[in-house]
C-alpha cells in the first residue's frame, strides 16, 4: 500500500476530537460549548471520510451526510436552548442552569 | 383463722387509700396511717390469743394459687408458727408504736410542707411487705416481701428527695442490698433445682434426706442465703449502706433500719436453720461474720458525731450479735435478742428523733450538750434504752438476751466468738454512754423545746417499759420451731460468766463516764492531731470500708466503663452505615446539576476505560 | 495530495485550538469556520469531493450562519470578552488536559500499535457513487436523517417560542376566538 498512511488522517481526527472535548469541558459559555460540539462532530465526520477513503468505499460519505444532518439538528436545538437560557437567566453561563443537582 | 389475712389487709388498705388521695389533709393521713397499723396490731393480738388457745400448732392458710407454670406451683400461702407469730408481734406491735410516734414526729419534721400521705403510704406498704416476708409459706412469697421491704426502704431513705445526698444514700442502700438479693435469688433457684419446690417446710423436711451432713451443694445453698441475709441485715461485707440510710426520717430509721427490716436476715437464717445445720462450715461463717461485724460497727460507733449514725452503727453491731447467736446454734437466743433489740433500739431511735426535733433538726451531738435539764423525759428514756443496749445487769432486757447469746456461745464451745462478743459489749457501753453524756451532760449549747402530746409520750414510755426486764419476761413460743441451742450449764459456772459480762458492761460505762462526763480533755487532746487523729478518722469512716469498696469495685468499674464509653464494637458496626452514608454524600455530590461536570466525568471515564483497554 | 493534506490539517488544528481558547465569540466563530474550511480541503485531498462540498455548503455555510445569527441576538460586547477571560483561568485547563492527553495517547496507541496499518490512495470518489450508496443500501439512513431533521425542526420551534409574545397575542385575539366559538355553538 502506498500513499498517505491512514494513521495521519485518523490522528488528525483524534486531535480535533480531543481539542473539541477539552473545549467542551473547559468553557463555561454555552456558545463555546456548542462550538466545541460542532468541532467534535466534525472530527467524527473526518474519521468516517478517512476510513471511507482508505477502503475506497462510498459508505464513509453516506455516514458523513448523516453526521451533517445530525450536526444541523443539534445546532438548531442547542442554539434554541441557548436563547432560552439567555432569556430566563440573563446569562449564557452553563453553570447557571444547575437546578437539577442532587 | 381468717383473721390472719386481716393483718395484711388493714395496712394494705391504708397504703392504697393514702396513695389514691395524696392531697388529703395531714391529720387524716396521720390517722389513717397509724390506725391501719394499729388495727393490724389488734388483729395480731387476737391471732396470738386464738392460736395459743388452739394449742399453738403450725397453721397454713392458702389464699390462692399464685403461679402455676408446668410443674412449678407457688401458692399465696401464709404459714403461722411460733417464729412467724413472734415476728408478727414485733412488726405490728413495735410498728404501731413507731407509726404513732411518727404521727407526732412528721408534723414537726415536715413543718407544713406536703408529703404526709406519701410518708404513711410508704410506711404502711412496708408493714405489708414485712408481714408477707415473715408469713410467706414459700421462699418466693418470702422473696416478694423481701423485695417489697427493700423498695420501701429505698423510698423512705430518699423521702426528702430534694436533697441530692438523700437520693444518693437511697441509691446506695438499694444497690448494696440488691447485691445480696441477687445471691438470695440464685440460692432460691438452686433450692428449686434440687428439691423441685420452694415451700419452706417441705424444704426443711427434705433437706436432711437429700443432703448428707456437710454436702457441698448444701454449703453453696447456705452460703447464698447467708449473702442475701448479709445484704439485708447490713453485715460484713455488705454493711456500708446502713449508716447512710439514716438520711431518712427518724421513725423510718426506727422501724426499718433498727426494728424490722434489717433483722429480716436473722429471720431468714433462722427460718432456714435446717439448711444451715447440714452445712456447719457456713453456720460457723455466720458466727464469724457476726462477730467481726459487731466489732467493726462498735469501733465505728465510738467516733461518730451524728446521733443517728451512732445508733445506726450500734444496730449493725447488735445484729452482729444475732448472727453470732445463729452461728453458734443459739437459734432461740437470736430471735429473743431480735425482739428485745427491736424494743430498745426503736426506743433509742425515737428518743433521738424527739431530741432532734427538740433541738430544731440538729443531729450533731457536739452541738447539743446539757439537755438533761430541758429534756428530762428524753434523758431518762435514753438512759433506759442505752442501758438495755449496753446490757447493764438485772434491770434491763438487753442483759438477758445478750447474756443468753454469750453463754450459748461459750457453752457450745465457741470461745473466740464469746471473746468477740465480750469485747463488743465493752465497746457498746463506751459508745452508748459517750453519746448520752455528750448529748445530755456538759454545758448547754442549744435551747431545746421538749416534745409533748400523747403520740409523743405513749410510744416512748411503752417501749421504755419493754426495754427493761419486763420485756425479757415475754415468752416466745419457739419450741418445736427452732432448736433451743441453749445448753444447761452448772448454775455457778453460768453465774460466773454472767458476772464477767456484767462487769465488762459496767467497766465500759465507767470508762465512758471518766472520758466524757467531765471536761473531755483527754479525748480532745488525744484526737487533736497525729496518730490519735488518724485513728479517730479511721473509726469515723467505719474502718474505711467505703474507701476500700470505692477502690476495689467502683473505680475499676468506672475505668472499664470509661474505656467503653466510645464503644469500639459499635465503631466496627458503624462501618456499614458509614459506607452507605459516604456513598450517599459522594453520589449526591456527583449529581451537581452542572453540565460541564457531567461532561468532565464522561470524559474522564472514557479516558480511563480506553486507557485500560489499551494498556491494561 | 499529502502536502495538501498536511497543510490543511495543520491549519485545521491551529484554527480549532484558537476556537476553544479565544475569548471573543465572534473571533472564535471565524476560527471555527476556518477550521471547517480546512477540513473541507482535507476531504478534497482524500478524494471525497462531494463530502468537501457538503462541508463547505452545509457546515461552514448554513450551520455557522445560525451561530452568527445567535451571536447577533445575544448582543455581545467587550464586557462579554472580559468575563470570558475571567472564566478561562489557567488552573481550569489542568484536569481536562491531563485526561485529554490520556485519551489521545490511548487513541494514537490503538491506531499505531494495536490497529492495522494501511495507506490512502486518494482516489477521487464521484458524487454518483455516493448517491448510489445513499439511495441504495443506505436509503433507510436517509429516511432516519429526514425524521431527525423534522424532529429537530419541531423542537427548535417549540424551544424558540416567545411565551410572553404568545400571551400578549392570546390576550388580544384568543378572547374573541373563544367568544366566536361560543356564538357558533
Amino acid at each position: 500500500m502506498t500513499g498517505l498512511p491512514i494513521q495521519y488522517g485518523m490522528g488528525l481526527a483524534a486531535l480535533l476530537f480531543i481539542a473539541g472535548l477539552t473545549g467542551l469541558v473547559v468553557r463555561r459559555n454555552t456558545l463555546f460549548i456548542l462550538m466545541s460540539l460542532e468541532i467534535m462532530l466534525n472530527a467524527a465526520g473526518l474519521a468516517f471520510i478517512v476510513a471511507g477513503a482508505h477502503w475506497q468505499a462510498a459508505d464513509g460519505n453516506a455516514m458523513f451526510i448523516l453526521i451533517i444532518a445530525l450536526a444541523g439538528a443539534e445546532a438548531s436545538i442547542g442554539l434554541g436552548l441557548l436563547l432560552q437560557l439567555h432569556k430566563r437567566f440573563r446569562t449564557i453561563d452553563i453553570d447557571a442552569a444547575s437546578e437539577m443537582h442532587g | 383463722m381468717s383473721l390472719l389475712v386481716l393483718t395484711l389487709i388493714f395496712p394494705l388498705a391504708g397504703a392504697i387509700a393514702l396513695s389514691l388521695f395524696p392531697r388529703m389533709a395531714d391529720n387524716a393521713a396521720r390517722t389513717i396511717g397509724a390506725a391501719s397499723v394499729g388495727l393490724a396490731a389488734v388483729v395480731t393480738a387476737l391471732v396470738m390469743v386464738f392460736w395459743g388457745a388452739n394449742g399453738g400448732y403450725p397453721f397454713v392458710q392458702t389464699l390462692w394459687q399464685w403461679i402455676a407454670v408446668g410443674d412449678f406451683h407457688v401458692n399465696f400461702g401464709l404459714y403461722l408458727d411460733g417464729l412467724s407469730i413472734t415476728m408478727m408481734g414485733v412488726i405490728t406491735g413495735v410498728g404501731f408504736l413507731i407509726h404513732l410516734f411518727a404521727a407526732w414526729y412528721m408534723v414537726h419534721d415536715l413543718e407544713g410542707s406536703p408529703g404526709m400521705a406519701r410518708f404513711f403510704a410508704y410506711m404502711n406498704l412496708f408493714i405489708v411487705a414485712m408481714l408477707l416476708l415473715v408469713l410467706g409459706d414459700n421462699l418466693l412469697l418470702l422473696y416478694l416481701g423481701w423485695e417489697g421491704v427493700g423498695l420501701c426502704s429505698y423510698l423512705l431513705i430518699g423521702y426528702y428527695y430534694q436533697t441530692p445526698a438523700n437520693a444518693w444514700a437511697a441509691f446506695k442502700a438499694f444497690i448494696i442490698t440488691r447485691i445480696g438479693d441477687v445471691f438470695l435469688a440464685i440460692g432460691l433457684f438452686l433450692l428449686y433445682t434440687v428439691f423441685g419446690t420452694l415451700n419452706i417446710q417441705t424444704l426443711l423436711h427434705q433437706a436432711p434426706q437429700v443432703w448428707a451432713q456437710g454436702d457441698a451443694m448444701a454449703n453453696v445453698a447456705a452460703l447464698l442465703i447467708l449473702l442475701g441475709a448479709c445484704g439485708k441485715s447490713a453485715q460484713l461485707p455488705l454493711q456500708t449502706w446502713l449508716a447512710d440510710a439514716m438520711a431518712g426520717p427518724t421513725p423510718v430509721s426506727a422501724l426499718i433500719h433498727a426494728a424490722t427490716m434489717v433483722t429480716a436476715g436473722v429471720y431468714l437464717i433462722a427460718r432456714m436453720h435446717g439448711i444451715f445445720e447440714i452445712a456447719p462450715a457456713i453456720q460457723e461463717l455466720v458466727g464469724v461474720i457476726g462477730g467481726v461485724t459487731l466489732l467493726i460497727a462498735g469501733l465505728a460507733a465510738t467516733a461518730q458525731t451524728d446521733i443517728k449514725r451512732v445508733i445506726a452503727y450500734s444496730t449493725m453491731s447488735q445484729i452482729g450479735y444475732m448472727f453470732l447467736a445463729l452461728g453458734v446454734g443459739a437459734w432461740q437466743a437470736a430471735i429473743f435478742h431480735l425482739m428485745i433489740h427491736a424494743f430498745f433500739k426503736s426506743l433509742l431511735f425515737l428518743t433521738a428523733g424527739s431530741v432532734i426535733i427538740a433541738c430544731h433538726h440538729e443531729q450533731n451531738i457536739f452541738k447539743m450538750g446539757g439537755l438533761r435539764k430541758t429534756l428530762k423525759l428524753d434523758y431518762w428514756l435514753m438512759i433506759i434504752g442505752g442501758s438495755a443496749l449496753s446490757a447493764l445487769p438485772l434491770v434491763t432486757a438487753g442483759f438477758y438476751s445478750k447474756d443468753a447469746i454469750l453463754w450459748d456461745a461459750v457453752a457450745n464451745g465457741h470461745g473466740v466468738l464469746w471473746l468477740f462478743g465480750l469485747i463488743g459489749a465493752f465497746i457498746t457501753s463506751i459508745y452508748t454512754f459517750r453519746m448520752i453524756f455528750i448529748v445530755f451532760h456538759g454545758e448547754e449549747k442549744t435551747h431545746a423545746h421538749a416534745g409533748h402530746g400523747i403520740p409523743h409520750h405513749v410510744p416512748l414510755i411503752i417501749l421504755a417499759v419493754l426495754s427493761t426486764f419486763v420485756g425479757a419476761m415475754i415468752h416466745q413460743p419457739l419450741d418445736g420451731v427452732l432448736p433451743s441451742g441453749a445448753v444447761e450449764g452448772h448454775f455457778w459456772i453460768e453465774l460466773v460468766f454472767e458476772v464477767i459480762s456484767s462487769v465488762v458492761a459496767l467497766v465500759g460505762l465507767g470508762m465512758a463516764a471518766a472520758l466524757f462526763l467531765g471536761k473531755r480533755q483527754l479525748i480532745a487532746q488525744a484526737t487533736q492531731d497525729g496518730p490519735g487523729r488518724n485513728t479517730w478518722l479511721f473509726f469515723n469512716s467505719a474502718l474505711g470500708f467505703d474507701w476500700l469498696y470505692d477502690k476495689v469495685f467502683v473505680q475499676p468499674f468506672l475505668f472499664v466503663a470509661r474505656g467503653h464509653r466510645r464503644d469500639w464494637i459499635e465503631t466496627i458496626v458503624n462501618v456499614v452505615p458509614g459506607l452507605a452514608s459516604a456513598g450517599n454524600s459522594g453520589l449526591s455530590a456527583v449529581q451537581s446539576g452542572r453540565l460541564r461536570w457531567y461532561a468532565m466525568v464522561m470524559f474522564a471515564g472514557a479516558a480511563v476505560l480506553l486507557a485500560v483497554l489499551m494498556f491494561g | 495530495m499529502e502536502t495538501t493534506f498536511f497543510i490543511a490539517g495543520i491549519v485545521a488544528l491551529a484554527a480549532t485550538l484558537r476556537t476553544i481558547t479565544c475569548a471573543n465569540p465572534v473571533h472564535a466563530l471565524l476560527y471555527l469556520i476556518t477550521s471547517l474550511l480546512a477540513v473541507a480541503i482535507d476531504f478534497y485531498a482524500l478524494g471525497a469531493a462531494f463530502a468537501a462540498t457538503l462541508e463547505v455548503v452545509v457546515y461552514a455555510g448554513a450551520v455557522m450562519v445560525l451561530f452568527v445569527f445567535v451571536v447577533m441576538m445575544l448582543n455581545l460586547n467587550q464586557e462579554t470578552v472580559t468575563r470570558e477571560r475571567h472564566w478561562l483561568r489557567p488552573k481550569l485547563w489542568v484536569g481536562p488536559s491531563v485526561f485529554a492527553a490520556i485519551l489521545l495517547i490511548a487513541m494514537v496507541w490503538s491506531m499505531t500499535v494495536g490497529g492495522a496499518i494501511g495507506g490512502i490512495e486518494g482516489t477521487p470518489l464521484s458524487a454518483n457513487a455516493v448517491g448510489m450508496a445513499l439511495f441504495g443500501p443506505y436509503v433507510l439512513v436517509v429516511e432516519l436523517a429526514a425524521f431527525l431533521l423534522l424532529a429537530a425542526l419541531v423542537v427548535a420551534i417549540h424551544i424558540g417560542r416567545d411565551e410572553r409574545n404568545e400571551a400578549r397575542w392570546k390576550a388580544e385575539h384568543g378572547e374573541r376566538e373563544t367568544t366566536q366559538a361560543g356564538e357558533q355553538q
